[in-house]
């Protein structure tokens, strides 16, 4: 199914129009994408570093591409992340087609709709954790204060971080910074949550607790997480496993543990 | 706008080291600017204002080609009385003019019996004179000073005082030869003695205008020049302007203007000294300029580079790339302001200290003049607005290369 604001004159206001109608026709997917090819060129030589791939992820879903190292995990996550547009192929995410945003609609779209968690935590070393969580409503969406004040405090409760509030980054351990991270990323109540491995740099403990996190976070919230990783323990949490390879993607498969 | 402010003081707090090293030095250059200025501005003022106050008044009038042959001063070009009372007329008409003066210039030999010198004579109406130049009387260094000059007094230099040993109360004889070649002596007594000051004229005497008619045997009222002081002296060039439309119409059978108009700055040789001040602020104020664009541009290359990463997440996150523009300009804008106002507040303390340690100089024969540096506050406007201004057109361009940046390609970055 397409959408009118598929067109390059997609903007904010037109995306939230689009969002109640999705709501309101109980759109099948969230990220549906038919023979998306990318491929990079560095002057002669090219790389295709996702080639083809078709899935489709529904609402609520909590998925995870799997795949070795230089299989095309980022490169896919950042096409579903509107950063990149497909080479070729149908790929469109929130009912929208992700090669026609531009440069200003993209970043207006992923405010709206994407939140992203990092591997290295990008937190604002500036800002305390509370303003970590803040910025998106601050200065992506620019919310007023006392609605702000309050999600901030809902967000920082769910994913138990009060306690470090007024803490910078480099007071936090690894596993805390990657908690006011996803409370970041869910701040906005984004839709669909990207996290290219989220957990490659904490230990299996932490790691754990912070995919148990963001699975609990799916069910309070109701947003689709997405991440990758190269980790076979850390996969089988994902309920729907995309296993990459060579910038194939394979068939969805359930998880074992989750039947 | 506040918030956009906060995380730049942040960042700049961020870098503790380095925002002081930059902003000490934009203060070095607020510093060095504004002491140039004020000082530099003083001392054009003082030196500008003695010329005028007590001297040359803000604009002279003469008979054409008086000007050129000054030094000799020739009786022969004096404009005549009907003339110059038609001047006087127009003068008092215009309510720019505050006061005018005229003077009969004249050189004469000049004897205390025992030696003889030659000397320049101003012969002047006490109260015009006064009222036209009302610093000279403060250069009388002894004698009387009230009235300016009484009738068969005079007023001689400091020079001649000096040289031929003649005091308040002396009498002298000064023989002056006449436009038709016949000569006079008068008999006078030294009223007082003036402190010679720089610049044609600092060293003439002075006497009543009607004792140098008698010396030079003048039956018509005919004077060498009109010196006029006006209301306001900035606005020197439309009143020549103004004064040469309206006297031009006085003119010889030919039909050519009789008169010639002259402003202070082409009258005394202290105009181009002014001139290399106006110069020298201008290269400061240049230096200023380089200094904060230099400065303020290396740290926020640096800002930019060091927080690639940073940028990359904002941008992925869906920061417009104007908000990230705003960020970088406005750190560039604080350390400008705080370069600036930290400059600005170390002058005006600087220039406190200056002005109570009362520093003296000494300009060509005048020594013990006092620098009494003052700070205009357009000064302090200029320099502000010019550091502010300059520091934000400074993080333009890496601010702009930030806002540009491909998240991916800057998420990646090491
Ligand atoms: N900007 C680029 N230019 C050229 N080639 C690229 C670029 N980005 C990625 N590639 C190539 O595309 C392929 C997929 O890379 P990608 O980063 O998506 O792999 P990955 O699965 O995320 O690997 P890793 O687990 O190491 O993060 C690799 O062969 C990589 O070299
Ligand atoms: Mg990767």
């Amino acid at each position: 199914m397409r959408c009118a604001d598929g067109s390059k004159a997609t903007r904010f206001w037109n995306l939230k129009v689009t969002d109640r109608l999705t709501h309101g026709r109980r759109m099948m997917s969230l990220v549906s994408a038919q023979s998306v090819n990318k491929v990079y060129r560095n002057g002669e030589v090219e790389v295709a570093a996702v080639k083809s791939a078709d899935f489709e992820i529904e609402p609520g879903s909590f998925v995870s591409f799997v795949g070795p190292s230089g299989s095309g995990k980022s490169t896919l996550l950042n096409l579903i992340g509107c950063l990149d547009r497909p080479t070729s192929g149908d790929l469109r995410v929130v009912d929208t087609d992700v090669a026609a945003l531009d440069r200003k609609t993209a970043a207006a779209f992923r405010a709206q709709h994407i939140g992203f968690i990092f591997q290295d935590f990008n937190l604002i070393p500036v800002l305390t954790a509370a303003e970590n969580v803040e910025y998106p409503l601050l200065m992506v969406q620019n919310w007023p204060v006392a609605r702000r004040r309050k999600r901030v405090g809902e967000m920082l409760e769910a994913v138990d971080i009060m306690a470090q509030a007024d803490k910078y980054p480099d007071q936090l351990s690894g596993g805390q910074k990657q908690r006011v991270a996803v409370a970041r990323a869910l701040a906005t109540r984004a839709k669909l949550i990207l996290a290219d491995e989220p957990t490659a740099n904490l230990d299996h403990t932490t790691a754990y607790r912070i995919i148990d996190l963001m699975k609990r976070m799916r069910d309070e919230f109701g947003s689709t997480f997405i991440f990758s990783t190269h980790d076979p323990k850390i996969m089988e949490a994902a309920e729907m496993i995309f296993t990459l390879e060579d910038g194939k993607v394979g068939p969805a498969e359930r998880s074992e543990s989750h039947g | 706008m506040g918030r956009v402010f906060k995380i730049a003081a942040r960042n700049l707090l961020r870098y503790r080291r380095r925002t002081l090293l930059t902003t000490m030095l934009i203060t070095i250059g607020v510093v060095a600017m504004l002491l140039f200025v004020s000082a530099s501005g003083s001392f054009k003022a003082m030196m500008v204002g003695q010329i005028t106050d007590s001297m040359l008044g803000h604009l002279q009038i003469h008979k054409k080609g008086y000007v050129s042959s000054i030094d000799s001063l020739p009786l022969t070009m004096n404009m005549k009385g009907d003339v110059a009372r038609k001047i006087e007329d127009t003068l008092d008409k215009r309510d720019n003019v505050e006061a005018w003066s005229p003077r009969i210039k004249l050189g004469a030999m000049f004897s205390n019996y025992a030696e003889t010198t030659s000397i320049r004579i101003n012969g002047v109406d006490p109260e015009r004179e006064v009222a036209t130049c009302p610093d000279l009387r403060d250069r009388i260094i002894a004698g009387e000073t009230e009235p300016l000059v009484e009738r068969g007094k005079i007023l001689i230099p400091e020079l001649i005082a000096k040289g031929l040993k003649v005091e308040p109360g002396a009498a002298v004889v000064l023989v002056a030869t006449n436009k038709d070649g016949s000569v006079n002596g008068i008999n006078f007594v030294v009223q007082g003695v003036l402190e010679g000051i720089s610049g044609p004229g600092g060293r003439d005497g002075y006497m009543h205008i009607d004792d140098a008619r008698e010396l030079l045997r003048m039956e018509d009222k005919e004077i060498s020049e009109i010196v006029v002081r006006l209301k306001d002296p900035k606005k020197l060039e439309q009143a020549l302007a103004d004064f040469e439309a309206t006297l031009s119409s006085l003119t010889n059978q030919e039909g050519k203007p009789i008169l010639e108009i002259h402003g202070w700055e082409k009258l005394s040789p202290f105009a181009a000294i002014a001139k290399m001040i106006d110069l020298m602020t201008l290269f400061i104020k240049i230096m200023l300029v380089s200094i904060v664009l230099i400065s303020v541009m290396n740290v926020m290359i640096m800002a930019v580079y060091e927080r690639i990463r940073e940028i990359g997440t904002i941008a992925a996150m869906g920061t417009q790339p104007g908000s990230i523009l705003q960020l970088f300009i406005a750190e560039g804008l604080l350390l400008g302001l705080l370069g600036a106002a930290i400059g600005t507040l170390l002058s005006v303390l600087i220039i406190q200290v200056l002005q109570k340690a009362e520093l003296t100089f000494s300009f060509g024969r005048q020594t013990g003049l006092v620098l009494y540096p003052v700070v205009q506050p357009a000064d302090v406007i200029l320099a502000s607005v010019m550091v502010v201004v300059v520091a934000v057109l400074a993080s333009l361009q890496p601010a702009w290369k930030a806002s540009r940046m491909d998240p991916i390609d800057a998420l990646r970055h090491v």
